[in-house]
């Protein structure tokens, strides 16, 4: 039995069947029911459990149909239209799945029906038929189906038979709306939790697969039919998910992402298998896998290349390569290339992003012939904080202490004033900065800024260190 | 005269600097398809070898892309690549690659990946402080690597100590002062840069080089003004030549 909290008391929320026997519903509180029977065992309910229950329940469901939608609190909906050829017809794929769900200790209520609310309302009140099911079945708010009741209507059937006119204005059109949807009348679909792939290929297996290099092999063979799948409609994936499906209802999912179009079955075989050296818990094929898919995603299109004479594009393509290994072994976020910024605040003006995200290429500033570099090789991201001595408060510094470091100021060229961007923020833009291009008595240059005008916006400004100059 | 306006191509496998003085001592110039280590002096001029090491790279595969694999620890120590002053010094960001990796172990492996990829130019691999993963073995296989695909490995080290390499060469490298513009203003990148050790046999030296953007060259630092001591000269370079 799950109790819960609501409204200051502890209430039922479910019971099991042996309970349920005992005279113990949802809804009484626990110390009614303690009273009743003293030797209750209660357990806290926990609907994010449950929760995350019905959503591995749903994950196992892929199997059965890429339509698969959760509806909470214990329901799970799975569309089998032009589905059920591997298992023979419907009733045989209900019997699959009662067999894969029972084996985890659950007793499921599966019901087939044209319609998700109706399949639904018969796995809720049991039945064949959707015209026998009571009025509740309608799922229409309490006061709905007390009027509905009074007015001797008891039945789903005894609904069906009127005219649907005067039943939405005497009970709401969301009464009328709900019985269209349970008899069928109205064309719904369910909101599957997956967008359906464009691509999608799999393999199932009458015995389960435990072997490693089988499920590789396996996943080479889905990948050449992805490739042809691709190929055939002039586009490359540029993401590739493989789900196998453990015959005890677990799924693992494996996705790579490349940073070009691909369709080169080759290249997605080595990225898997980087992928797959690369998890933190390695897969455990516990019984063996009976179901392996591979799905595309994502796709860009993709005309087939003539090779040049230079190499050029074999370059470019081995490059790619390189690029999509790296990010798989490593991460996402660790192949990095630089973008610049829309912004004239330093550490905005230019930074670093994923390789693998796609970005325009932008026109880099070009520097002034002759000119020393104006801006550091190393940026500090946030800027370190000095201690400097200016000789004229709002001159350069004239000798700093960085790192716990001395560093006397031979030459120095400022100020370049860069103001807070005040029309972006209007009130928190922060303080103007002066930078200071700086040499100290060894020739390292740096790049270092008084925080705030002095006597303006500080009465003492604040100095940083922003870069390293080479 | 001045070499520097030579092309940086005078032979497909051999890089040379630009700067007269030290392409005079290095003959026909480095190897390109090779392992080469650039030191920095004191930790303090990891910028500074930084920089040294990226020209290098310019010069070495004009053109072609160049990865740098970093420590996160150098990136946190040291700061991260500024675009802004890559442009600065002549290169093109968009041709160049950040690799971030979390421990030496991921940044070896990486950078063994990279250097055997014959569509790069040049990768840049800079682990953190001494790096004690980072031996002959793993020096010898990249520097294998680098020879077969034709890559140019450079090794930038900043706060270690030298360790027995398979590097065709080992720089130290310190920031030095630069010509003065007018007004006192801070001049070119300038850099003290000593030869350590050479495979060829060629002797040791130290130079002072400049940076010039708009020649994607070297040059000798003008010596218009009393040249001040070398920081690289005496026990530390000695120590650092021993362990060569």
């Amino acid at each position: 039995m799950l109790v819960e909290k609501a409204g200051g008391t502890m209430r039922v929320a479910a019971v099991d069947a042996s309970a349920a026997a005992l005279g113990i519903a949802a809804g009484l509180t626990l110390t009614d029911a303690r009273a009743r029977i003293p030797d209750l065992v209660a357990v806290a309910h926990d609907p994010a459990a449950d929760l995350a229950l019905l959503e591995w329940l749903a994950d196992a469901c892929d199997r059965y149909s890429p339509m698969v939608a959760t509806d909470p609190p214990r329901g799970v909906v799975i569309d089998i239209t032009g589905c059920v050829h591997p298992f023979g017809d419907e009733a045989g794929l209900a019997a699959d799945l009662r067999r894969r769900v029972e084996r985890h200790g659950l007793s499921p209520a599966i019901a087939l029906a044209d319609t998700p609310d109706a399949a639904n309302a018969l796995a809720a009140f049991g039945g064949e038929a959707v015209s026998a099911l009571p009025v509740a079945a309608l799922r229409v708010d309490g006061e709905i189906h007390q009027a509905l009741r009074r007015a001797g209507l008891k039945t789903i059937a005894s609904l069906a038979r009127r005219p649907r006119g005067p039943l939405a204005a005497r009970f709401g059109v969301a009464t009328t709306t709900a019985l269209e949807r349970l008899l069928g009348e109205a064309d719904v679909r369910i909101t599957p939790r997956r967008h359906p792939p464009e691509i999608e290929v799999e393999t199932r297996f009458a015995e389960p697969v435990a072997m490693t290099d089988t499920v590789l092999a396996t996943l080479d063979a889905l990948m050449r039919r992805a490739a042809a799948a691709l190929s055939d409609r002039s586009r490359g994936g540029r993401r590739f998910e493989a789900a196998l499906f453990r015959s005890d209802g677990h799924v693992a999912r494996l996705g790579i992402d490349t940073g070009q179009p691909t369709r080169d079955a080759g290249i997605l075989a080595r990225l898997f298998r980087e992928r797959i050296d690369t998890l933190a818990d390695p897969l455990d094929p516990g019984f063996g896998y009976d179901l392996i898919r591979l799905a595309v995603p994502v796709t860009e299109p993709l005309v087939a290349h003539q090779l040049q004479l230079d190499g050029g594009a074999v370059a470019d393509a081995e490059l790619a390569a390189l690029i999509d290994r790296l990010t798989i072994r490593l991460g996402r976020g660790r192949v990095r290339r630089f973008r610049a910024g829309d912004g004239h605040v330093p550490e905005q003006a230019a930074f670093d992003l994923p390789s693998i995200d796609p970005a325009a290429p932008v026109a880099w500033h070009t520097p002034e012939p002759g000119e020393p570099p104006l801006r550091p090789l190393h940026l500090f991201d946030p800027p370190q904080r000095i201690e400097a001595i200016a000789e004229v408060p709002d001159g350069p510094p004239f000798r700093f202490r960085w790192r716990r470091v001395l560093h006397e100021v031979r030459r120095a060229e400022g100020p370049e004033r860069i103001a807070a961007e005040w029309w972006r923020h209007r009130r928190s833009a922060g303080l103007t900065r002066d930078y200071y291009r700086v040499e100290d008595q060894a020739g390292r240059r740096f790049w270092v800024f008084r925080h705030g005008l002095y006597g303006v916006e500080r009465a003492v400004p604040e100095w940083y260190l922003h870069g390293l100059f080479a | 005269m001045n070499l520097a306006r030579s092309p940086s191509s005078d032979s497909p496998s051999r890089l040379t600097t630009g700067a007269g003085s030290a392409d005079a001592r290095l003959g026909q110039g480095l190897l390109r398809a090779a392992l080469h280590e650039v030191f920095a002096a004191v930790p303090a001029d990891s910028a500074a070898a930084a920089g040294f090491a990226l020209l290098l790279a310019l010069r070495a595969s004009p053109g072609r892309p160049v990865f740098w694999v970093r420590d996160v620890r150098s990136v946190r120590e040291a700061g991260r690549l500024y675009a802004a002053g890559l442009v600065e010094l002549g290169a093109d960001p968009d041709a160049i690659i950040l690799v971030h990796a979390d421990s030496t172990r991921g940044l070896l492996q990486a950078a063994a990946d990279t250097v055997k990829c014959a569509a790069i130019g040049t990768v840049v691999i800079e682990p953190w402080a001494q790096a004690p993963e980072f031996g002959l073995t793993e020096s010898r296989r990249i520097a294998f690597a680098a020879v077969r695909s034709g890559v140019t490995a450079l090794v930038v080290r900043s706060g270690a100590q030298p360790v027995p390499s398979a590097a065709e060469t080992r720089w130290a490298v310190s920031a030095a002062p630069s010509a003065a513009l007018a007004a006192n203003a801070p001049g070119h990148p300038a850099f003290d840069i000593s030869l350590l050790r050479h495979r060829g046999g060629i002797a040791g030296f130290d130079a002072r080089v400049e940076w010039d953007r708009d020649c994607r060259a070297f040059r000798d630092a003008p010596l218009s003004r009393a040249v001040p001591a070398v920081p690289v000269v005496g026990a530390r370079a000695t120590q650092l030549r021993r362990a060569a």
